[in-house]
C-alpha cells in the first residue's frame, strides 16, 4: 500500500513537469472554453434542448480530456516506460505487476478529473454554466468513460513497438475523434456520411452519455451508449492482458 | 593449491546453479551452466558479449524463465518465490534507466518505499557521492552518477545478496576503482556479490572466484590466483642493458627456463616467486648494469586466451 501510494504521487509529480503534457491535457481545453464561450455565449438554443454553448461544451470537452489522457498520455508513457526498462526496473522489487499498473491508472484519472473539475469552475465562473442532472450519475458515466478510453490506451502501449509509434497511432486515433464526436463541432452539422462514421467511434458515445446526463437524462436513455463503453471496456481489458509488455 | 583445499567444503551457498540452460530462438544462450556462489564472496561472472552473462543473471533473479535446469537462491525458487526473494536481493541492470525527471532523491525515497526493509538512503548518498546531486534530474546526471545511482537503488533495501550487471561500463578509471571499493565494502559487511563484467582486470583485482563463460558455458572456475596458476604459464623478467653479456649467467639461475636477448632487450622466462630477486642479485653481482627492469606475469587474459583459443574482444 504504502508503494502504490508513494509510486502514484511520485508519478503525478513527473506529469506535472512535463509542461507539454500538461498545457495539451489540461490548458488547451481550458483556452478553446474561453475562446469559443466567448465567440458563442451561453445563451439557452433551442438545438441544446434549451441549454446554452458552454453547458455543453463542459461535458463535450471533458469527453476530450478522457480521450487525451487514455489515449496518448497513458499510452505514451507506459510505451516509453517500457521501452526505457523503466517498466522492467519496477518489476525487480516487491510491487506486484497490478500496483504498478494501477498506479498510472490512479495518476491519470485523477489527472482527468482535474480537468473536468477546471472546466466546470471556468465555466461557473465566467459563462453562468447550466447543470441540470446529477453529481453522482454524472461521475458514474464519467468513470466508465475513462476507464474504457485507459483500457485502449493499455492496448496501445501493449501493441506499438516503440514510444514513438505508440504516440503517432495515439494521434491518428485522437484527432479525427475529437473534430467528430460533437465536442467541437455541433454533430448535425456534418453531412450524413460523416454522421454515420462519427457514430462508429467511441469518443462520440462518450460526450453524448456526458451531456445527456449533465442535461439530467435518465440511464434508460443511454443504454446505448454504456453498453458501447462497458462491452468496449471488457474487450480492450482481455486483450490488453494478453498483448500487454513489461519488456 | 593445498591451501584452497582446506577452506572449499565448509562454505555456505547462497546461489546453487544446475544445469542452467536457455534458448532463444534457435540460438542457445546458455548452455548446462552449472555453479555455485558462497556466502560472503564476490562472485564475477567473466566474459565477451553475448556470452550469455547477462541470461545467467537475469535467470537468477528470476525475471527470465531458464528453458531447463535448477536454481536455488537464499533456498529460495527465484520465479515461485519471487515475491519472497524480492526483498532480499538487490538488482543492478545493464543498461538501466528511470524517469528523465525523477530526482535521485525521489527515485530513493520511492525505491525504498517499496521494501519492508531499508536502509538510511542519505547514508548512501553520501558514500557514493551523489550528495550534491541529490535534487538533480535523472536525465541530468552523468553516465557515471546515473551508474552510482542504480547502484544505490540495489542496495536501498539492506539485500543479502546483490546482482550487478556490467557495473563499471562506461566509467572512467578512476571512478570504476572507486566503485571497486565501494564493492568490496558491500563483502565485508557480509553481503554476497554476484557480478558479471567484460573487463578481465576487474574480475582479477575484485572477485574472490571467477567462472569464466563463452558461447554460453562455463569454461573455468576459481580464484583468479588459482585459474592463473593453473595455466602453468611462465612469469617474465624484462630489462634493457648496453653491456656485453653471456646469456648462460642467467639461464643457469634457480627457476629459469630460458633466456632471450632481443638487442638490448633481455627477457628472462622462469618459474617461481623469487624468480626476480634471482636474475637482480646475479646482475649486482656481477656488476652488470640494467635498466628498465619489470616483471611480467600471466593475467586472466591470457587464461582466457588459452581455453578458449581467441581474444575477448572478437
Amino acid at each position: 500500500m504504502r508503494g502504490l501510494r508513494k509510486l502514484t504521487w511520485t508519478e503525478m509529480k513527473l506529469f506535472f513537469r512535463e509542461p507539454m503534457a500538461t498545457f495539451f491535457t489540461l490548458g488547451f481545453p481550458l483556452m478553446i472554453l474561453f475562446l469559443f464561450g466567448s465567440i458563442w455565449g451561453n445563451k439557452p438554443a433551442k438545438e441544446f434542448g434549451g441549454f446554452g454553448y458552454v453547458d455543453m461544451s463542459v461535458p463535450g470537452f471533458t469527453a476530450v480530456i478522457i480521450a487525451s489522457t487514455g489515449l496518448i498520455a497513458l499510452a505514451v508513457t507506459m510505451a516509453t516506460y517500457r521501452e526505457k526498462g523503466i517498466l522492467r526496473r519496477l518489476r525487480a522489487t516487491p510491487l506486484r505487476p497490478h500496483t504498478v499498473l494501477g498506479a498510472q491508472v490512479m495518476v491519470f484519472f485523477a489527472l482527468t478529473v482535474f480537468g473536468m473539475i477546471l472546466l466546470i469552475i471556468a465555466g461557473l465562473l465566467v459563462f453562468r454554466l447550466r447543470f441540470a442532472g446529477n453529481a453522482l450519475s454524472v461521475f458514474a458515466g464519467f468513470s466508465l468513460s475513462t476507464l474504457s478510453f485507459f483500457s485502449m490506451g493499455f492496448i496501445l502501449a501493449g501493441l506499438m513497438p516503440t514510444a514513438r509509434t505508440a504516440q503517432i497511432v495515439a494521434m491518428v486515433l485522437f484527432y479525427p475523434m475529437i473534430f467528430l464526436c460533437g465536442a467541437y463541432i455541433p454533430f448535425h452539422i456534418l453531412p450524413k456520411t460523416m454522421q454515420q462514421f462519427a457514430e462508429v467511434l467511441p469518443l462520440t458515445h462518450v460526450v453524448t452519455l456526458l451531456r445527456g446526463l449533465w442535461m439530467g437524462h435518465g440511464w434508460g436513455e443511454h443504454l446505448k451508449e454504456v453498453g458501447v463503453l462497458a462491452g468496449l471496456m471488457i474487450v480492450c481489458v482481455i486483450v490488453s492482458a494478453k498483448t500487454f509488455r513489461w519488456e | 593449491m593445498e591451501s584452497e583445499e582446506k577452506t572449499e567444503p565448509e562454505r555456505k551457498a547462497a546461489v546453487r546453479v544446475e544445469h542452467l540452460r536457455r534458448v532463444y530462438d534457435s540460438l542457445v544462450a546458455v548452455d548446462d551452466v552449472s555453479f555455485e556462489i558462497y556466502e560472503g564472496e564476490i562472485f564475477g561472472m567473466v566474459g565477451p558479449n553475448g556470452a550469455g552473462k547477462t541470461t545467467t543473471i537475469e535467470c537468477i533473479e528470476g525475471l527470465r524463465r531458464p528453458d531447463g535446469g535448477d536454481i536455488e537462491v537464499l533456498g529460495l525458487h527465484p520465479r515461485r518465490d519471487g515475491y519472497a526473494l524480492r526483498p532480499r536481493i538487490g538488482v543492478q541492470f545493464q543498461e538501466g534507466a528511470l524517469q528523465e525527471r525523477l530526482k535521485v532523491c525521489e527515485a530513493l525515497d520511492l525505491f525504498s518505499s517499496l521494501y519492508p526493509r531499508s536502509t538510511d538512503w542519505e547514508a548512501l548518498l553520501e558514500q557514493l557521492g551523489l550528495a550534491d546531486k541529490r535534487d538533480a534530474h535523472f536525465d541530468k546526471l552523468s553516465g557515471g552518477q546515473k551508474q552510482r545511482l542504480f547502484v544505490a537503488l540495489a542496495l536501498v533495501n539492506d539485500p543479502e545478496l546483490v546482482f550487478l550487471d556490467e557495473l563499471t561500463t562506461g566509467l572512467d578509471p578512476h571512478a570504476r576503482r572507486a566503485m571497486w571499493d565501494l564493492i568490496r565494502g558491500i563483502r565485508d559487511k557480509g553481503k554476497t556479490v554476484f557480478l558479471t563484467t567484460h573487463f578481465m582486470e576487474e574480475a582479477e583485482r575484485l572477485c574472490d572466484r571467477v567462472a569464466i563463460i563463452d558461447h554460453g558455458r562455463i569454461v573455468a572456475l576459481d580464484s583468479p590466483e588459482n585459474l592463473i596458476r593453473s595455466l602453468g604459464a611462465e612469469n617474465r623478467v624484462v630489462f634493457t642493458t648496453e653491456e656485453a653479456f653471456g646469456s648462460q649467467q642467467l639461464s643457469n639461475l634457480p627457476g629459469v627456463t630460458r633466456v632471450e636477448a632481443i638487442g638490448e632487450r633481455i627477457v628472462v622466462y622462469g618459474h617461481g616467486d623469487k624468480l626476480v630477486v634471482e636474475v637482480v642479485n646475479a646482475l649486482t653481482s656481477s656488476d652488470i648494469r640494467f635498466r628498465d627492469l619489470r616483471t611480467e606475469q600471466p593475467n586472466l587474459e591470457d587464461v582466457f586466451l588459452t581455453l578458449t583459443g581467441h581474444e575477448m574482444r572478437d
